[in-house]
């Protein structure tokens, strides 16, 4: 029987997993041919997913993972480890160490308390870009901008910058980018972030940046974790709220279900963040034999899980291909499970649960401008989503 | 599913909190973080009954394990 590689995005409708993916579902755990040549595994369904990414038996550290797809220019089986403050390419304790000098800045309580700032952002935002209509680029005018502004603000960095390090953070999630490329693009945004962080010691301001001056970490630590939540904050938020925009003006019935009901937004932002999943894969290493499903993974072997396709599992949700801002979507893995399950969750939701209906309330007549089909997607980025969306609406 | 009427305990482990605030999304009454770490604060051990279902639901959602369902003869003294 041959081993297949990973199935790539989009085939079909830009809104599905790959054709291969979906049909997978049935059996949650299965092998998969790594573009290294490894013989790794692939996990398709939800709850075998929550279990691997829940088990500190699977490692995130990169240097002991293959990649699913190949990255231009890189060698087989020669990932290094992670840079100095990603965590992500981190365990216990380490991961741990660093993760708790930030989960403190991005509690639910604090992220509500930006809601208002949010509410400010998008209102002007969607004033620029009002006055500019009635067409308009969605990324460029308010999917980037939303979160740019609030994650710059959030972190004490100058958002006039933005030119310098939004192109850098790009490269870094391009997969046809090689890797050559992404070290550049990554030593150029930690050297500035290192100029930063210099700048924050010398004169602190009210921000999270200046605030993590004052603990133990070191000016290298600083810049890399700087680095991360900058890209994490300006590449995540801004392609679900792209893609999410195209997803709700493709099922009109759905987007007018949201109109009627305002208080619909916090769940339509959960269904949204499942049926389009947007950051996948989530790799794992298996540090030792571990049994799953009935069947062992050996020590080495790289598991990498499709989120994708987990949050179209139709055991945990039915009907899993139908966008349904009734449906209760929580459980989803769209901000992944275990130790690592994203740090700026709650920051996101504040911001899609204000940014989504303020802009269907700003534009009742929004649509896209171009033919669905022809709206550019970003399908070899570690982050889905549409490198633009023209849409148009009716002046009054 | 379980009777919403049956008592609940409830315990938290910080050491095993990621601080991803799962549980005081899901269950605001129930669950809280702190404002340091962000960690888990079990705000009410034995929740009243109206707040059961979400004290539930965020158990099942919690990423890092760290807050247990324990029936009433394992807890209660």
């Amino acid at each position: 029987m041959s081993r297949p590689p990973c199935p790539r995005r989009r085939t079909g409708c830009p809104l599905d997993p790959p054709a291969g993916l979906t049909a997978l579902s049935d059996k949650p755990l299965r092998r998969m041919r790594y573009a290294d040549g490894h013989m790794g595994w692939l996990v398709t369904g939800h709850a075998t997913a929550r279990a691997i990414l829940a088990d500190p038996r699977f490692s995130s550290r990169y240097e002991l993972l293959h990649l699913p797809v190949p990255m231009e220019g890189m060698v087989s089986g020669e990932l290094p480890p992670a840079p100095v403050g990603d965590i992500i390419g981190l365990d216990a304790p380490e991961h741990t160490r660093y993760r708790r000098l930030l989960t403190g800045k991005f509690t639910v309580r604090r992220m509500r308390q930006l809601t208002e700032r949010v509410e400010q952002l998008t209102a002007e935002c969607l004033d620029a870009m009002e006055q500019a209509g009635p067409t308009a680029d969605l990324v460029e005018a308010f999917a980037q901008p939303v979160p740019a502004l609030m994650i710059c603000e959030l972190l004490g960095v100058p958002y006039a910058d933005r030119e310098r390090f939004q192109g850098q953070v790009a490269t870094i999630f391009d997969q046809t980018a090689d890797a050559e490329a992404k070290g550049e693009a990554y030593t150029a945004l930690l050297q500035y972030l290192g100029e930063l962080v210099l700048a924050k010691r010398a004169e602190p301001t009210d921000d999270l940046l200046s605030d993590l001056t004052t603990s133990d970490l070191t000016d290298e630590e600083l810049a890399g974790i700087g680095g991360l939540l900058l890209a994490a904050g300006l590449d995540t938020t801004a392609n679900m709220l792209g893609l999410g925009t195209f997803a709700l003006l493709s099922n009109p019935e759905q987007l007018d279900a949201l109109r009627a009901d305002p208080a619909l937004a916090e769940q339509t932002v959960e269904e949204l963040l499942r049926y389009l999943s947007v950051a996948d894969p989530l790799p794992r290493s298996a540090l030792e034999d571990v049994e799953v499903e009935g069947q062992v993974i050996r020590a080495g072997e790289t598991v990498t899980i499709s989120v994708q396709a987990t949050n179209r599992d139709p055991h945990k949700f039915p009907d899993p291909d139908r966008l349904d801002i009734h449906r209760k979507a929580t459980g989803h893995l769209a901000f992944g499970h275990g130790a690592h399950q994203c740090l700026g969750q709650q920051l996101a939701r504040v911001e899609m649960t204000v940014a989504f209906p303020a802009l269907f309330a700003r534009f009742p007549t929004l649509r896209l401008a171009v033919p669905p089909q022809e709206v550019p997607l970003r399908d070899r980025s570690n982050i889905y989503g549409v490198i633009n969306l023209p849409v148009t609406w009716d002046k009054e | 599913m379980s009777d919403p009427r049956e008592p609940l305990r409830l315990s938290a482990d910080r050491d095993l909190c990621a601080g991803a605030g799962m549980c005081a999304l899901t269950a605001p009454e129930v669950f809280d973080q702190d404002d340091e770490e962000g960690l888990v604060v079990l705000l009410h051990p034995a929740p009243a009954p109206e707040h059961r279902a979400a004290a539930r639901m965020a158990v099942g959602l919690c990423p890092a394990e760290a807050i247990a369902l324990n029936s009433r003869d394992a807890t209660d003294s």
